[in-house]
C-alpha cells in the first residue's frame, strides 16, 4: 500500500470512528439501554415536537400596548406637571396610540407651558397648532425601542413563567418578520388550556385611586356620554366571589402598577378567603405611601388585567404590603406565579396551536424509519445491479454519508424533526447522484479504452467542478429554505445542508479512496490488463 | 449495464413539443387552480384541526353527522377523513377560520368539536390538534414566496458567474415551469397546500437546478471541444451523452420518494407526492426546456461565447454537421 493511501485510509476510518462514536453510538445506546458517558448524552440527536410530543404556541405580542401605555403616563405627568404650575388648558388628550393633543393653552403661559412639558421632550416631538394647541408625537425611534422592548421583556416574563411550571426544555424564542411572535415549544406538556392560560395572563396588577362607582352600568358613570379626561371605567367584581360584574371609575394613571411588586404568595384575607398578597419594591412602597397617605377614606382598586377584583377603602396610610381578595382558590396559585413572573408588558394573542399527542409522534417515528430503511433498501439493490461490484463503492460512500450526516447532526445540536427525516430519505436517493455522475464519466472513459486507472482518474477530475456546482446551487435553495421555514422545515434544510456537505466529501473523498484501494492490489501489469466492474 | 447504448436521440427537435406540453400542462393547471381554487393546508388557511383516536374507526359519515347535529352552525364546512394508517383508528376533522379569532378563543373550536362527538356517543381521545389563527397564512405565503424568488435570483447569479448568463436564464425557467407544472399537479389531484408540500417544493428547485447544471456542464466542456460545431449539436450531444445519469439520477430520487410516499406516514404525504411529481419534471426540464431556452435565448440574443463557438457554423448547420455527429461524438469523450 503506498504512503498516500495509508493517509487516505486513516483519515477515513478517523472520521469514521468519530462520527459514529457521537452521531449513531448515543442512539443504540439509548435503544438498547448500553452505557454511556454524560457529554455524549449531552451530544444526542434531539426529537422535534412533531416527533417527541407536545405543545407549539407562537403568540404575537401587541407591540401597540406598550407604545399607548407609554403615551399615557406621559399625558398623565403632563397633567400633573400643569396642575402643579397652574396652567389652565382646556383638555390634555391622546388622539392616537402615540400622540398627546393640548388644547388651549394661554396665550400668555405659551412660555411657562413651554417648560412645564420640557419633560416630554426626550420623547416626544413638539409641534404647535393654532389658538395655544399643541401636538406631541412620540419620536420613531422611541416607538420602535418601546415595541422592541417589549417583546423582549414579554420573552422574558413567559421564560420565567413556563421555568415556573417546571417544564423540560422549554424553547421560547422571538420569531417572524416583524419581530413582535414569541414561539413557545413545551415539549411532553400536555394540559395545553393550563399552559396557555398561564402563558398568556397578562398580569398586569394595577392600582388606581377610585373616583366613581360602583355603578350597574357603564353609561352611569360617564358625563355627558363621554368617559372624563384622564379617566377609565374599569369592569369590576360585584362581590368578593368574583360574582356580577360593576363598574369603576378609575384614574388612567396608576398609582402602583405590577412592576413594583417584587413578590407575591398565596394567603387567605380577614374573612378567610383565597386571596393573593403581594410586596412591593422600595420605589413602589414610596409610591403606594403617599397616594395612600393623601387618599385616606377613598377607595382603591386593585385591578388585574383590566378588571377590578376588590375595591377597598384606603384606612390608613399603606406601604409596601398589599393582598389581592376576590379571587377563587383554584386561581391563587396560578396568579401568586404570574404575579411573581412579572406582568407582561403587553397582551398577548395567539396565532397558532399546535399540539401532538405522544402516540401521533410515535406513529410519526415509525413511519419515517420505515421509510428510510425502505427507501436505504431499494436504493442499494438498485446500485448493486446496475453497477455491480462498484455499486459496493457506492453504498459504502452512502452509509458514510448518513454516518456523517447523524454524527454532525447531533454535534451541533440540530433537532430532528420528521420532515428532516424525509430529509434525510431524499438525501440518500439524491445524494447517489454524485457517484453515478461518477460512474456514469468512468463507463465513459473505459469504453473510449483509456484503462482502468486512468479512467477512474478522469472520471473523478472531469467531474469535480460539476459536483461543487450541482452542489452549491442545491445549497443556495437550502439556505432560503432556513430563512423560510419555522421548527420542522428548518429541521428538514438543515439536514439537507449537512447532507450535501458529507455528501461531498464521501463521493469524492472515500469513493476515490476505496477504488484506489482496490486497484491498490493488483500489479502494474495486472492493471494494464485489468477491467472494472461497473 | 446501460440504460442507453450510444443515445443518439436528438431532443432540440422535440423541443416544440416539449414546449407545447408544458403549456398545455401548466395552463390546465392554473385554469384548475382559478376555477377551483388551490386547496389550502391549515398553515395557509387557518382554522382548526383535531386529530381522535377512536376505539373502533367510525366511518366518516357518523362523524359529519355528529358535527351537522352538535357543532355550533352545523358541519357543513368541516373536513373529515380517516388519518394515517386504518389501524391507527384516527379520524381528522378540520374547520375554517371564522373572523378574527384571538386570544383563549383560538382553542373553542377544538373543544367544540371534541364535545360534538362526544354528545353523538362517539369516545374520541385527542391526539393532537392545530390551531392557526388568520394572519399566519399571509405571513407565510409572502415568506415562502420570498424564499423562492430570492433562491432562484441565488441560483441565477451563481449559474451566470460559473456559465454565462443564458444558461442561468435556461436553468432558472426550467425551473420555474417545474413550480408551475408541481403546481398543476398539486391541484389536480387536489393536494393541500402545507409547509411541508412548500419545502418539497423548494427541496424540487435545488434538485431541478442540478439536474440542468450537470447537462450545462457537459455543454460547456464540449463546447471548448468541438468549437466548429452549432450550439444545438453540442447541446444535444451533450444531453446524450448525461442521458444515463439523468435517468440513473432520477431513478434513485424517485425511490426514495416513493419509499416516502408509501411508507412515511399522513404528514408526508404532500411533500413526498411533491417531490415525485418534481423530480419527474425536473428531469424532464432539464432534457427539454433548460437547453431549448437556451437556444431561443441565444438566437435572438447574441453573447460574446456564442460568436466566437456557434456562430461560424450557425449558417451552415445542420445536414453536413448531422452526417458527422457520431465521430465527433467519439471525440468528444
Amino acid at each position: 500500500m503506498n504512503k498516500n493511501i495509508r493517509w487516505k485510509v486513516i483519515t477515513i476510518v478517523a472520521v469514521l470512528v468519530i462520527f459514529s462514536g457521537v452521531g449513531v453510538y448515543p442512539i443504540l445506546a439509548s435503544y438498547y439501554r448500553l452505557p454511556s458517558p454524560g457529554w455524549l448524552q449531552q451530544k444526542q440527536l434531539k426529537l422535534g415536537l412533531d416527533l417527541k410530543g407536545g405543545v407549539h404556541l407562537v403568540l404575537r405580542v401587541q407591540t401597540e400596548d406598550a407604545v399607548r401605555l407609554e403615551t399615557d403616563q406621559a399625558a398623565e405627568r403632563l397633567r400633573e406637571a400643569l396642575r402643579m404650575r397652574t396652567i389652565p388648558v382646556t383638555s390634555v388628550a391622546t388622539p392616537s396610540i402615540a400622540q398627546i393633543r393640548v388644547e388651549g393653552v394661554p396665550p400668555a403661559q405659551e412660555a411657562a407651558f413651554r417648560e412645564a412639558a420640557a419633560d416630554l421632550a426626550t420623547n416626544f416631538d413638539r409641534s404647535p397648532g393654532t389658538n395655544g394647541s399643541y401636538t406631541f408625537t412620540m419620536k420613531p425611534n422611541v416607538q420602535n425601542q418601546l415595541r422592541i422592548d417589549s417583546v423582549v421583556q414579554a420573552r422574558q416574563t413567559i421564560e420565567r413563567r413556563v421555568n415556573e411550571l417546571g417544564v423540560a426544555e422549554p424553547q421560547i424564542a422571538e420569531q417572524g418578520q416583524n419581530g413582535d411572535e414569541i414561539l413557545v415549544q413545551l415539549p411532553g406538556v400536555t394540559d395545553v388550556q393550563h399552559a396557555k392560560e398561564i402563558i398568556r395572563s397578562t398580569g398586569l396588577l394595577e392600582l388606581k385611586i377610585v373616583e366613581g362607582g360602583p355603578a350597574q352600568t357603564r353609561e352611569a358613570l360617564m358625563q355627558n356620554g363621554q368617559v372624563p379626561e384622564g379617566m377609565d371605567i374599569v369592569p369590576g367584581n360585584a362581590d368578593a366571589t368574583g360574582g356580577g360584574t360593576v363598574y369603576y371609575m378609575v384614574r388612567k394613571a396608576a398609582a402602583v402598577s405590577g412592576h413594583d411588586v417584587t413578590n407575591a404568595r398565596p394567603a387567605v384575607d380577614q374573612n378567610n378567603l383565597p386571596a393573593v398578597s403581594f410586596t412591593l419594591s422600595g420605589e413602589g412602597a414610596r409610591k403606594f405611601g403617599t397616594v395612600t397617605e393623601t387618599n385616606i377614606g377613598r377607595r382603591l382598586a386593585i385591578i388585574l388585567d383590566n378588571r377590578v377584583t376588590s375595591a377597598p377603602t384606603i384606612q390608613s396610610r399603606i406601604t409596601d404590603n398589599g393582598q389581592i381578595t376576590g379571587v377563587t382558590r383554584d386561581e391563587v396559585n396560578d396568579l401568586s406565579l404570574i404575579l411573581k413572573s412579572g406582568a407582561l408588558p403587553a397582551q398577548l394573542s395567539y396565532l397558532e396551536e399546535r399540539t401532538i399527542g405522544p402516540s401521533l409522534g410515535a406513529d410519526s417515528i415509525r413511519s419515517g424509519v420505515t421509510a428510510s430503511v425502505v427507501g436505504l433498501m431499494l436504493i442499494i439493490a438498485f446500485m448493486l445491479i446496475y453497477y455491480k461490484l462498484s455499486g459496493v463503492n457506492a453504498i459504502i460512500a452512502l452509509l458514510f454519508n448518513l454516518i456523517i450526516l447523524l454524527g454532525l447532526m447531533a454535534y451541533i445540536g440540530a433537532v430532528m424533526t420528521l420532515p428532516g427525516i424525509a430529509g434525510f430519505v431524499l438525501t440518500m436517493g439524491i445524494g447517489v447522484d454524485s457517484n453515478v455522475l461518477i460512474f456514469e464519466r468512468i463507463k465513459e472513459e473505459l469504453e473510449a479504452q483509456h484503462g482502468v486507472r486512468a479512467s477512474i482518474n478522469a472520471g473523478f477530475d472531469r467531474v469535480f467542478w460539476t459536483l461543487v456546482d450541482t452542489h452549491v446551487s442545491a445549497l443556495i435553495a437550502a439556505l432560503f429554505l432556513i430563512q423560510f421555514g419555522t421548527g420542522p422545515i428548518r429541521g428538514f434544510a438543515y439536514t439537507l445542508i449537512i447532507g450535501l456537505a458529507s455528501n461531498l466529501f464521501t463521493s469524492i473523498f472515500v469513493s476515490k479512496t476505496l477504488f484506489e484501494l482496490a486497484l491498490g492490489r493488483r500489479t502494474h501489469q495486472q492493471q494494464q490488463a485489468a477491467t472494472l466492474s461497473i | 449495464m446501460h440504460i442507453f447504448t450510444n443515445p443518439n436521440y436528438n431532443f432540440l427537435r422535440w423541443r416544440w413539443h416539449a414546449v407545447a406540453l408544458s403549456w398545455v400542462l401548466i395552463l390546465a393547471g392554473l385554469s384548475v387552480i382559478y376555477t377551483r381554487g388551490l386547496a389550502k393546508g391549515i398553515e395557509f388557511a387557518g382554522g382548526t384541526s383535531v386529530i381522535m383516536q377512536f376505539d373502533q374507526t367510525p366511518s366518516v359519515e357518523v362523524v359529519r353527522d355528529a358535527l351537522n347535529k352538535n357543532y355550533p352552525g352545523g358541519g357543513q364546512d368541516a373536513i373529515v377523513q380517516t388519518y394515517g394508517d386504518p389501524s391507527l383508528r384516527q379520524v381528522m376533522v378540520r374547520v375554517p377560520q371564522v373572523g378574527a379569532e384571538q386570544g383563549a378563543a383560538l382553542s373553542v373550536r377544538a373543544q367544540a368539536i371534541e364535545q360534538a362527538l362526544q354528545k353523538a356517543g362517539l369516545k374520541p381521545t385527542v391526539v393532537g390538534t392545530e390551531i392557526v389563527g388568520p394572519s399566519v397564512g399571509e405571513e407565510l405565503t409572502q415568506k415562502g414566496l420570498s424564499a423562492f424568488v430570492l433562491s432562484l435570483v441565488g441560483i441565477l447569479a451563481y449559474i451566470a458567474f460559473r456559465f454565462e448568463f443564458s444558461f442561468a436564464v435556461g436553468a432558472v425557467i426550467a425551473t420555474l415551469h417545474d413550480v408551475l407544472v408541481t403546481f398543476a399537479f398539486l391541484a389536480f389531484f387536489r393536494y393541500d397546500l402545507s409547509l411541508n408540500v412548500i419545502a418539497a417544493l423548494l427541496t424540487v428547485t435545488g434538485y431541478s437546478t442540478n439536474d440542468t447544471i450537470v447537462i450545462f456542464d457537459r455543454v460547456r466542456e464540449n463546447m471548448r471541444k468541438m468549437r466548429r460545431d452549432s450550439l444545438s449539436e453540442i447541446i444535444n450531444i451533450s444531453i446524450n451523452q448525461t442521458l444515463g445519469r439523468t435517468v440513473i439520477t432520477a431513478g434513485t430520487a424517485l425511490l426514495s420518494a416513493l419509499a416516502l410516499f408509501f411508507f412515511g406516514g399522513e404528514v408526508l404525504h404532500g411533500f413526498a407526492f411533491t417531490m415525485i411529481v418534481g423530480i419527474v419534471t425536473g428531469t424532464y426540464s432539464s432534457v427539454f426546456v433548460a437547453a431549448a431556452i437556451v437556444t431561443f435565448w441565444r438566437r435572438s440574443k447574441p453573447s460574446k461565447l456564442s460568436t466566437a463557438t456557434a456562430a461560424p457554423v450557425a449558417a451552415s448547420t445542420t445536414p453536413a454537421a448531422r452526417k458527422s455527429k457520431s465521430q465527433r461524438k467519439a471525440r468528444a469523450s
